[in-house]
């Protein structure tokens, strides 16, 4: 028990008044307010440039092609070009890497935070995985070249769709892995106990109650991991992705897809001869692919709000 | 009070020790359980309560580095038998945690979950169960017109009595409860404990707590556990003092290391 003694000090009203409304003035503070201001602007303002110049460059090929852009095929007249094999590679792609990636990916988090024995072993596989996440894309080509257009040759007949799928998969696994594991990671542990407490098993457990709280960020890595499938380049390069003539889209064919034209597209010189370029060309395909992109992403988002919904039980 | 009987006890612990890694976290516990009655862990933090209670349902097991040494029967079979199907233990000795961790699920949900793993019920069948259940855990007149609302909804006592509710659908046997009150504001916690005066004749109830009070109030038998310093390390493991009726734990104990606690001369 405290004793109570006489205050030695006394306070006035006056003084706190004064104390408790003084303003903060410190300019270091207001330095670092300005300059993280600053680096929010930076980065908005290059989003809006990007967007400015995509859609303005863009117009020209969008007006002169009209709907016929996603229809046609692709061609050596700027004027005249349509991005439809690109559309449907890259439509296959994205498709594929859902299919593959997803659910290899996630079932690998799951084996490595719920079953797997938290040992040495583990830890070195799960060290690579990053690791993994940080290669170089075109290295991933390299591989895909080398396994599915090569190896597994009858199965994929060569450099086609399900290669480039097939490849990309791969590529994005380990950030599928990472996120979905660190969802699985942030699943409370007292959900399991709570589960395991009434004889519920391992896989029980996991199955209805770590899956569905883990299952926004599990979307989140997915939403992010299929943006980079779809904007990669190099890989698709690599596996021989075409880019000059391609009248026929099919699984077992030659292919190509939206960034491989961008690329190609970007270096052509116009003949200067139609108010439509390559370049105008090119930006219209960036255009096509950021709205595949933002499409993919809002299916996504959907998705995980419905998940989140969930989680709080309503 | 407990009367003295002959009949076999729900748990014979023998020279039970538990491991994680190199460190030994408590040794050499030997207690009957019996049936029907409450029995009370209580000791300072770290003295090995907790991990004691889950080696009774084998919830140990999800700790990689845990190591059980010794022997632990319930109704006469050895627990860590190869052959016994921890789930199925669980299924019959549930387990009431710290921390109210209802389901992010209806509060019918929350009930009906355990049921429907075991099998497919009817409807009216699952229906009669969960009121039963809510009514025995006394939590049934205060959700009956919300049961599809969230149990995240619940005060955290409802949500206790809620957790408790959800281990009876499952028609256990025994029932652990690991500092079921410490989240727990005094009201609800005197609704936990009158609930478990009243659930124990048709249970068997083992439970860890830090409220001296709280096990002298609830408990017929009371373990008391400390620690000890180890001479190779500094690290300190958990021992059984002693166990015997909670009248005399907290009257006339026969250790002075007990008689110290209970009067709260030391923890």
């Amino acid at each position: 028990m405290a004793i109570v003694t006489e205050s030695q000090r006394s306070i006035t009203r006056a003084e706190v008044h004064q104390t408790i409304t003084r303003q903060s003035k410190h300019l270091p503070s207001l330095a670092l307010g300005v300059t993280l201001l600053i680096a929010v602007s930076f980065t908005l303002l290059t989003l809006f440039a990007l967007l400015a110049r995509i859609v303005t460059q863009a117009i020209p090929a969008l007006t002169e092609k009209g709907s016929g852009f996603l229809t046609d095929t692709i061609g050596s007249e700027a004027s005249k070009v349509g991005i439809w094999p690109g559309l449907f590679g890259s439509f296959g792609i994205g498709l594929g890497v859902l299919i593959i990636a997803v659910p290899l990916g996630v079932g690998a988090a799951i084996y490595l935070e719920e079953y797997a024995k938290q040992n040495a072993l583990t830890r070195f596989i799960v060290v690579n995985i990053r690791n993994l996440a940080g290669v170089p894309a075109v290295i991933y080509g390299v591989l895909g070249l080398i396994i599915f257009v090569g190896w597994l040759k009858p199965v994929t007949n060569g450099g086609t769709v399900i290669a480039a799928a097939l490849t990309l998969a791969i590529l994005v696994l380990p950030v599928v892995i990472i996120t979905s594991m660190e969802a699985i990671r942030a699943v409370p542990l007292g959900l399991r106990d709570a589960g395991y407490g009434i004889g519920a098993s391992r896989w029980e457990v996991t199955r209805d109650h770590v899956i569905p709280y883990a299952m926004p960020g599990i979307l989140t890595g997915t939403v992010l991991a299929l943006a980079r499938a779809l904007g990669e380049a190099a890989p698709l390069i690599m596996i021989g992705a075409i880019t000059g003539l391609l009248p026929e889209t099919s699984l077992s064919g030659k292919f190509t897809a939206i960034p491989m034209l961008i690329y190609s597209w970007s270096g052509r010189p116009d003949s200067g001869d139609s108010n439509v370029g390559w370049s105008n060309a090119a930006a219209a395909a960036g255009l096509v692919l950021l709205v595949l992109v933002l499409a993919f992403n809002i299916v996504g988002i959907l998705l995980r709000n419905h998940f989140e919904a969930k989680r709080v039980g309503s | 009070m407990a009367n003295e009987s002959n009949e076999s006890p729900v748990f014979a612990v023998k020279e039970l020790s538990v491991k994680y890694g190199e460190f030994r976290a408590v040794r050499d516990v030997t207690l009957d359980i019996r049936e029907h009655e409450i029995t009370a862990f209580i000791g300072p933090s770290g003295c090995g309560k907790t991990t004691v209670l889950r080696c009774l349902n084998r919830m140990n097991d999800f700790i990689d580095s845990a190591k059980v040494e010794g022997l632990i029967e319930y109704h006469g079979v050895d627990l860590y038998d190869s052959d016994v199907n921890p789930n199925e233990v669980r299924r019959r000795i549930g387990m009431v945690f710290q921390k109210p961790n209802p389901f992010p699920k209806s509060i019918f949900d929350n009930v009906a979950y355990g049921p429907r793993l075991v099998g497919k019920m009817s409807k009216s069948d699952l229906n009669d169960l969960v009121e039963k259940s809510l009514r025995r855990a006394a939590l049934w007149d205060e959700v009956k017109d919300r049961l599809k609302a969230s149990a995240l909804g619940l005060s955290g006592g409802q949500q206790q009595r809620l957790c408790i509710a959800r281990c009876i659908a499952v028609e256990p046997d025994v029932i652990l409860m690991d500092e079921p009150c410490s989240a727990l504001d005094p009201i609800a916690t005197t609704r936990i404990e009158d609930l478990m005066q009243e659930i124990k004749k048709d249970y068997t109830i083992i439970i860890v707590t830090h409220n001296m009070q709280q096990a002298a109030r609830v408990s017929d038998r009371t373990a008391f556990f400390t620690t000890e310093v180890n001479t190779q390390s500094d690290r300190r493991t958990g021992v059984m003092v002693e166990f015997d009726l909670t009248q005399k734990i907290f009257s006339v104990p026969s250790d002075e290391r007990t008689e110290a606690y209970v009067t709260g001369r030391f923890g």
